[in-house]
């Protein structure tokens, strides 16, 4: 099992003091939580694509340059492309790039994302969603695959075997496909042979793991391979040393998120008594002491049958600082006892992938 | 459609960061594959890495800035010149990270500013931008422009890009990309943060171009004598003034090699340049590119060839008849393998810049440059 | 009728790197010259008078109108803005070349096998088309000249298919710096665009005409 952190690059106003990082400063901090990420000895971190003041990171690869730069080891990878608003001509060829930069440590999680604001800012019409994720997805593989491609569609202007670089070292970019909870998307995920990257967001930890079944049983009448039925799990998390005090420092931040989110999408903002049984043993919330995230850990991988889990960490104005020990506990403390129990074998290798030599120059 | 109309006016007090006493040397990078001794090309993620050291180099041997081109063809690594400055950025703390040239005809202006708006945040504020038309080969056909529109893609987009990095939020229409109601883009950046030059050919209309935007000039020299972009500079520098625009930066990008000696830096670089426009020549057309033609623009044209101190007084001596401020150096053509293109760069930020500030310094003549800092 | 006159005025149509190079050559020559855009020479005016000092501007139509010779030096595809019938009755160059980089690509061009100035004569039926300045570059022009007599005085192709209109031509040539090499026919410009044994080489007169009797030489055999 290998464990990771997801990010966003937040810029929301700290509730407990009312200021708010800069959109910059917000940017940087991404780069340095990556660096601390490595050190503890966490093997992947995911950053989001949003267009929001308190989401600012517009552009992800670059910020993912930039740490690998500043790195070894550590798997980069995007959590979500926003693939439907983007042309998969220059998102392949972002990441490739990063992916030279890092020494092949790049991978991709296309997905619709949890905002919309890309829409408007890309012209494109939501009520186009499925067609335009459908066909850029398609796109997307085929570069992936091959270096020219001749592909038509509808939503992009035709390839006539233009050439498309970097090509990535190692072969492929690992992709996998971001999926909500949606059963037709999952069966979708196993159709086009697809590892799957899938949430909890809250609620029970595993009572959507059924998703993790269906995907099974889809890609078995897929007739696809082990190699390629692989499951990744996000989730809301943070840590401290003491799991009540945990709870209570970010019981703040993530109400403030939710009420914003609430906000834009109708839903009413989450109680405190809510938020008590999403981060008890069996909720979706891994807010909590290193040993009872990793216990949490080891129950959900029974139940989804996961091979990489990691924390969505950076909501609601949380302190740099905290995050940033709450990285490093979830690499130095949690990571052991999980592997203890499930194993060590990395994802490249469950994919059979040759694991990406170390980076000379970093 | 509200582009076209507004850009010729606006005021803008500094778009152009200030370098060591107002005078700005850079590098400037096409991430070509070159051959490895045994003749294999390197592999080009391994270019992209190289890249990376040699912007670090720079910055090392006290260069103020790197740039970046944009191409999509076999055997050139420079497709995310954006993400590649993002690295570059993660290991140096001085140096501006920009493009050299962003072909602007064939990108989205949105993404543009993400890019850099995001660039310059990570770089703590060092984003450049000097956008272009590009030579219009593979960018028009893999992002489906029709290069008949080429003109006024550019114009369109040089407009939209402008306004982005200017004043948000922004409403705006157009012909070549959807309207934007009202829009903030992110991550915010303070006005005029990241500078923007616009990168000339010999092309009169871009220079006037220039002028209408109110943008610094950067002239690309491939070809011609010093004394032919003369007029061109006199030309943005009137336009400047008739359009009541302040008087902006002009900089040079040009191609040289440093050697020990002038004639070994002669015949090192022959064999790589005459490559290059060899490669170039059945694409395009051209007759065989010849040694006497080489060497007279070695030594009195475009190219910037010889010895540090050969160099260091073309250098001098260029900058002052064209009144530039900046000068980009594309060392080695970029052609040549990592450790040479490395050496070259940190000759030419060792040996020969700090030779050009003395000489400019004193040189009296001076007292004609323009009023830019 | 075009041709044995001398030529005195001239209209440079496209004031673009090659126009304006070609109308300082001209003026220093002593020609007088007229430069014209695709719009109004207003525009035009401070462009003229630091770029190509000395060269007047004015409306395409008047332009060329009163001028013994005129200069297409536009991209060959908005060749099709210019109205033909200013060009009825004239002698006119064309200095353009089929540049798919700039032009995209243009069918009639493509399947050119005469060269593009025998399409471009097609396309000015009314004029008397001849072809130069197409094989040198546009950063070159004043830097080659060379007084005549001078020993490494360089060449320009001159092709057309009219003797008259190519002497006319060719002494212009003579005048502004180069020894001019006449050739026969337009079809024989094809040496002298992107393709052409001399496209983008700088030679003197002796090689230009070694060079286009080799490949012609070549083709037949
Ligand atoms: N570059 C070289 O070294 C070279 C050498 C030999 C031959 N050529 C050929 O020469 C031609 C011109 O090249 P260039 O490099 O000079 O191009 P350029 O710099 O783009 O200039 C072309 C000029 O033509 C003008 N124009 C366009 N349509 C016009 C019209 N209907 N009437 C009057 N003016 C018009 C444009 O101005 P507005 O549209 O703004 O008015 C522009 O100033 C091309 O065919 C090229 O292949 C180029």
């Amino acid at each position: 099992m290998e464990l990771g952190i997801g990010a966003f690059g937040d810029a929301n106003r700290d509730p407990a003091t009312g200021t708010r990082t800069s959109e910059a400063q917000a940017i940087r901090n991404v780069v340095e939580s990556i660096v601390v990420a490595e050190q503890a000895g966490l093997d992947w971190f995911g950053l989001g694509e949003h267009h929001t003041p308190e989401f600012p990171v517009s552009a992800a690869a670059t910020v993912l340059a930039a740490a690998a730069a500043r790195t070894s080891r550590i798997k980069l990878s995007s959590a979500v492309t926003v693939l439907s608003t983007d042309d998969p001509v220059r998102v392949y060829e972002q990441y490739s790039t990063v992916d030279a930069i890092s020494n092949g440590r790049v991978e991709m999680i296309p997905g619709r994302g949890s905002s919309i604001e890309s829409f408007p800012l890309f012209g494109y019409d939501l009520r186009e969603y499925d067609q335009l994720f459908a066909e850029k997805l398609d796109l997307l593989l085929e570069v992936n695959r091959s270096p020219r491609v001749t592909w038509e569609g509808t939503t992009r202007p035709a390839l006539h075997g233009e050439y498309v670089p970097p090509r990535a070292e190692h072969g492929p970019i690992p992709i996998w496909l971001g999926v909500g909870g949606n059963p037709g998307s999952v069966i979708r995920a196993a159709q086009l042979g697809l590892p799957m990257a899938t949430g909890v967001l809250g609620g029970s930890a595993i009572r959507s793991s059924s998703n993790a079944d269906l995907y099974r049983h889809a890609a078995e009448k897929f007739g696809n391979t082990p190699e390629q039925t692989l499951v990744m799990l996000g989730s809301p998390g943070f840590l401290m040393r003491d799991g009540k005090k945990a709870r209570d420092a970010w019981w703040p931040h993530w109400h403030q998120f939710m009420k914003v989110v609430g906000e834009q999408r109708g839903f009413a903002p989450p109680t405190r008594d809510s938020y008590d049984r999403d981060t008890a043993p069996q909720g979706g919330l891994l807010i909590g002491s290193p040993e009872e995230i990793a216990e949490r850990i080891i129950l959900m991988h029974q139940h989804w049958g996961h091979v990489r889990q990691y924390l969505h960490i950076d909501m609601g104005g949380v302190p740099q600082k905290d995050l940033l020990h709450a990285i490093e506990l979830f690499g130095t403390e949690v990571r052991p006892l999980v592997q203890r129990e499930l194993g060590a074998t990395p994802v490249d290798v469950l994919m059979g992938r040759r694991p990406a030599p170390l980076a000379a120059s970093a | 459609m509200s582009n076209q109309s507004t850009p010729a006016v606006r005021r803008e007090p500094r778009v152009t960061d200030p370098a060591p006493d107002g005078v700005h040397f850079g590098i400037g990078t096409f991430a070509f594959q070159p051959q490895e001794p045994d003749g294999s090309p390197t592999p080009g993620p391994q270019v992209i890495r190289d890249v990376i050291e040699e912007a670090v180099a720079a910055e090392q041997a006290g260069l103020d800035s790197f740039g970046i081109a944009e191409h999509y063809r076999p055997g050139m690594m420079d497709s995310a010149a954006p993400v590649i400055l993002g690295a570059i950025a993660a290991r140096t703390s001085t140096l501006r990270v920009g493009t050299a040239v962003t072909v602007l005809s064939t990108q989205d202006p949105v993404r543009v500013y993400n890019d850099f708006a995001t660039l310059d945040a990570a770089s703590g504020g060092r984003a450049q931008l000097i956008v272009g038309r590009g030579s219009a080969i593979e960018s028009f056909p893999l992002f489906g422009f029709d290069l008949s529109d080429y003109e006024q893609l550019f114009e369109e987009k040089l407009d939209l890009l402008m306004r982005l990095l200017r004043e948000q939020p922004v409403t705006w229409s157009g012909r070549f990309r959807p309207p934007l109601v009202d829009q903030v883009l992110e991550p915010q950046i303070s006005p005029g943060g990241v500078p923007v030059w616009v990168g000339v050919g010999g092309s009169p209309q871009s220079v006037m171009r220039a002028a209408r935007f109110g943008l610094p000039l950067m002239l690309g020299l491939i070809g011609g004598t010093l004394e032919h972009f003369k007029p061109l500079t006199d030309l943005y520098r009137r336009s400047l003034d008739a359009l009541q625009q302040t008087q902006q930066p002009v900089g040079m990008h040009v191609h040289g090699y440093i050697a020990d000696t002038d004639e070994e830096a002669l015949e090192r670089f022959w064999p790589v340049w005459s490559g290059t426009m060899n490669a170039e020549a059945p694409k395009r057309g051209w007759a065989p590119y010849r040694r006497e033609r080489y060497e007279a623009e070695a030594i009195g044209g475009a190219l910037f060839v010889g010895s540090p101190e050969t160099v260091a007084r073309r250098v001098a001596s260029a900058m002052q008849t064209l009144g530039a401020t900046r000068f980009d150096f594309v060392a080695a053509a970029s052609r040549m393998p990592h450790t040479e293109k490395r050496d070259s760069i940190e000759r030419f930020g060792r040996e020969v810049v700090p030779r050009v500030r003395q000489l400019l310094a004193a040189s009296d003549s001076n007292a004609g440059w323009p009023d830019v800092r | 009728m075009s041709g044995d006159a001398r030529i005195s005025r001239v209209a440079v149509v496209g004031a673009g790197r090659v126009g304006t190079a070609v109308a300082r050559t001209l003026v220093d020559a002593g020609y007088c010259v007229t430069l014209s855009g695709s719009g109004d020479p207003a525009d035009l005016e401070l462009l003229a008078a630091v770029v190509a000092p000395g060269a007047h501007v004015a409306w395409t139509a008047d332009a060329v109108a009163s001028a013994d010779l005129v200069i297409v030096s536009i991209p060959l595809h908005r060749l099709p803005t210019l109205d033909p019938s200013l060009l009825h009755g004239k002698l006119v160059v064309d200095a353009m070349n089929y540049w798919p980089p700039v032009d995209g690509r243009l069918d009639e061009f493509e399947e050119a096998a005469g060269g593009s100035s025998v399409v471009v004569q097609r396309l000015l039926a009314g004029a008397t088309v001849v072809k130069t300045f197409n094989h040198v570059g546009y950063h070159d022009l004043e830097v080659d000249r060379r007084p005549a007599g001078h020993p490494q005085r360089l060449g320009l192709a001159v092709a057309g298919d009219s003797p008259a209109a190519v002497a006319s031509v060719a002494e212009l040539i003579d005048r502004i710096g180069y020894d001019p090499v006449t050739l026969p026919s337009l079809t024989d410009g094809r040496s002298l665009q992107p393709g052409g044994v001399v496209f983008g080489a700088r030679l003197t007169a002796a090689e230009i005409t070694l060079a286009v009797t080799r490949s012609a030489h070549d083709a037949a055999a």
